[in-house]
């Protein structure tokens, strides 16, 4: 995407999300939906539209952990390290996964297809250890069912 | 006429492979050229049997589980769309134990309907709460939610009816309702499950909160964890639009009730109420001083109910049957009943929703079936990352806040996780430090420095420096955090902290 169309992009969103109520994460969610992170140079136009201070919205983006300044890799594996998780093995499992990407939390393999991200619950407590990778959700995880996802999904 | 096949869409048993079971059913009922219709039903809770496939057999569903895509080809041999046997057999759904000993008023429909049908909800006594508020008095609405004895499921346990009470009586142009959807706590799913399976339920619970106090904007306030959710709720809200039950006049009442889903952005923090107010207003989720209550100045100031989904929820049975109906389970203060979340390391995981009062035991053994891994459970986490550790010795408490209170445990939200003696529980005190860490707002300095000088201290502990000495460093600084935190976050990280430490100072180096 070049520098024009992602300053479009944000234009829009912004046009679109900013005379509701509390406009800001709404935005926020929607410029990262629409380029996968929020660009630091997308802020003095955000700030601009709901007359907030560069401050302000660059310490919303930095508060939510959701939330990210730089791009990710084609897919990001949150991967839950929450008591239920733990008791089923996740400590086990997530030493495998950085070894299998080669990565640690918040990093993105070099060729840039995984971002790895830790996750606090996903709701799937039922069928631990789980993960989410884009909007699928994965329960009962084990290290060769993480490496035939991986596989699966083109690494 | 085609006969229906259920197969889960909620986002768990699709975790687990339903979407492939779905697919597959689909395929082989093409291929034998049988007119099926397949309903993306929510999930029956007991999810050792997901992926769960049901049909309906003279009136009754009948269920086969756990059923994998190379199941499916010897399911239509064995002719299971008329209920007969095959291995995977498991007979009516509603005969099966573990769903036959709960007593479902919240979750009443989930797993039966389908989520995003009006028309199905209707069908199954849907929006009969409604139709009985929209009948009665503001006040009466209040009254029946005051004498059912609800009190908030989120965790707090603060009575629904008092609640409502102030906001009522607070007098203001506008008044908002947020259902607090943020459901964060480890261990805990009933929120999804139920804003899957049944959103229309916590729809309607909204309205009627609105009507009772005078509200006329809802806000979900969803975690972004739930994508699953975020799609069935915005198709029932668009559902529930289009047939009159939102917007400007609900079912010709002359009352307006508008709802919007806002996404959170991964702050655990977020579902403390202040903390989530400030969110939806668009800024850092810190927490607020209270007072004032959020009941008087909430949302952008104004008077705001905030309560927890299973809360709202459980709204419509009561305005359909009555308060006195409701207010007869339970026990003690404790009325009604409480979606059960059994997770971590149990055979038999998944939802029991059931009157206060069962013991910790039966649920962890006669629901649960033990733990997964065959080994001895050492100990169990209620009510979330900052719910206590409770020992075998405390199995035996009833399930009921006082009870619980009793014991310096929490019920909370009701998940419950359970591990095995291969767990070292120094290792998780020390991880409750950590996501204190994590996760504080960093407005009060107990919880902000405390839990990183916490993680300290435990890697103190855990590699034997200074250890009796640290151990003192220890409780000191969790009676800091117990009794100087801002909010529950810092205030309640003792908890599982000082109970590991309790109940089992060997893993800590210690002598009891």
């Amino acid at each position: 995407m070049t520098e024009s169309t992602i300053t479009e992009t944000v234009q829009t969103i912004i046009a679109e999300l900013k005379d509701k109520q509390g406009a800001l994460l709404p935005i926020l969610h929607g410029v990262q939906d629409a380029l996968g992170y929020i660009p630091s140079d997308s802020v003095p136009a955000i700030a601009a539209a709901l007359n907030l201070s560069r401050a302000e919205v660059h310490g919303v983006i930095s508060f939510y952990h959701y939330f990210r300044d730089t791009p990710p890799g084609k897919r990001t594996v949150h991967l839950c390290r929450a008591e239920s998780c733990q008791s089923m093995g996740s400590n086990a499992l997530e030493a495998h996964v950085k070894t299998k990407l080669g990565i640690d939390y918040h990093e993105t393999t070099a060729d840039g297809q995984f971002s790895l991200e830790p996750v606090y619950c996903l709701g799937n407590c039922a069928c631990s250890p789980a993960m989410q990778i884009g909007e699928e959700i994965y329960g009962r995880v084990s290290a060769d069912a993480f490496d035939d996802i991986i596989n699966d999904l083109g690494a | 006429m085609s006969i229906t096949v259920y197969v889960s869409g909620d986002s768990s048993a699709i975790s687990i492979g339903a979407n492939r079971t779905a697919a597959a059913v689909v395929k082989e009922a093409a291929q034998r050229g049988i007119d099926i219709n397949l309903v993306r039903n929510g999930s029956r809770g007991m999810y050792w049997l997901e992926p769960l496939v049901e049909v309906v057999v003279n009136n009754e569903r009948v269920a086969y589980g756990a059923v994998n895509p190379s199941d499916v080809a010897s399911l239509f041999d064995a002719d299971f769309l008329n209920g007969n046997a095959h291995a995977l057999l498991l007979g009516a759904t509603e005969e099966i134990p573990y769903f036959k000993k709960q007593q479902r008023l919240t979750f009443a429909r989930v797993g039966i309907t389908d989520p995003v049908s009006l028309e199905d909800y209707i069908a199954h006594d849907g929006y009969l709460g409604l139709k009985n508020a929209i009948g009665m008095s503001q006040a009466d609405v209040v009254k029946h939610v005051t004498d059912s004895g609800l009190r908030g499921r989120g965790g707090a346990a603060f009575p629904t009816g008092i609640k409502w009470n102030t906001v009522l009586n607070t007098p203001s142009e506008q008044k908002y309702i947020i259902c607090n959807a943020d459901e964060g706590d480890s261990g805990t799913f009933s929120d999804r499950m139920i804003m899957e399976g049944d959103p229309f339920v916590l729809i309607e619970g909204m309205t009627i909160a609105g009507l009772a106090v005078g509200a006329n904007q809802g806000f979900i306030y969803l975690r972004v964890e739930y994508p699953h959710a975020h799609k069935a709720l915005n198709a029932a809200i668009a559902k529930a639009y289009e047939a009159g039950y939102l917007g400007d006049n609900i079912q010709g009442s002359g009352k307006k009730f508008d709802l919007e889903v806002r996404l959170g952005a991964g702050a655990y923090v977020c579902g403390e109420e202040t903390s989530l107010m400030e969110s939806l207003e668009g800024k850092r989720g810190l927490v607020r001083f209270k007072p004032p209550l959020p009941a008087i100045s909430g949302l952008f100031g104004q008077p705001t109910v905030v309560n927890n989904v299973i809360s709202l929820a459980s709204v419509p049975v009561i305005l359909d049957k009555g308060g006195d109906y409701y207010r007869d389970f339970g026990m003690g203060r404790s009325r009604g009943t409480l979606p059960l979340q059994l997770a971590g390391n149990l055979k038999h995981t998944g939802l029991v929703e059931i009157a206060f009062g069962l013991t910790l035991r039966e649920l962890l053994y006669d629901f649960g079936g033990g733990s997964a891994t065959g080994r001895p459970i050492k100990a169990v986490q209620v009510g979330g990352p900052l719910g206590a550790f409770v020992p075998e010795s405390q199995f035996d408490t009833p399930l009921d806040y006082e009870a619980f209170a009793a014991n310096w445990t929490v019920l909370g939200h009701g998940g419950v996780v359970a591990f095995d003696d291969t767990m070292n529980m120094a290792e998780m005190a020390r991880y409750a430090m950590e996501f204190c860490a994590i996760e504080s707002c960093g407005k009060c300095t107990p919880c902000r420095i405390g839990s990183t000088r916490g993680i300290e201290v435990m890697d103190d502990i855990i590699n034997n420096v200074d250890r009796e000495k640290n151990i003192v460093l220890l409780r000191s600084l969790c009676d800091t955090l117990l009794n100087g935190s801002l909010c529950a976050l810092g205030g309640m990280t003792p908890y599982p902290v000082l109970s590991a430490l309790n109940h089992f100072p060997e893993d800590f180096g210690v002598d009891a």
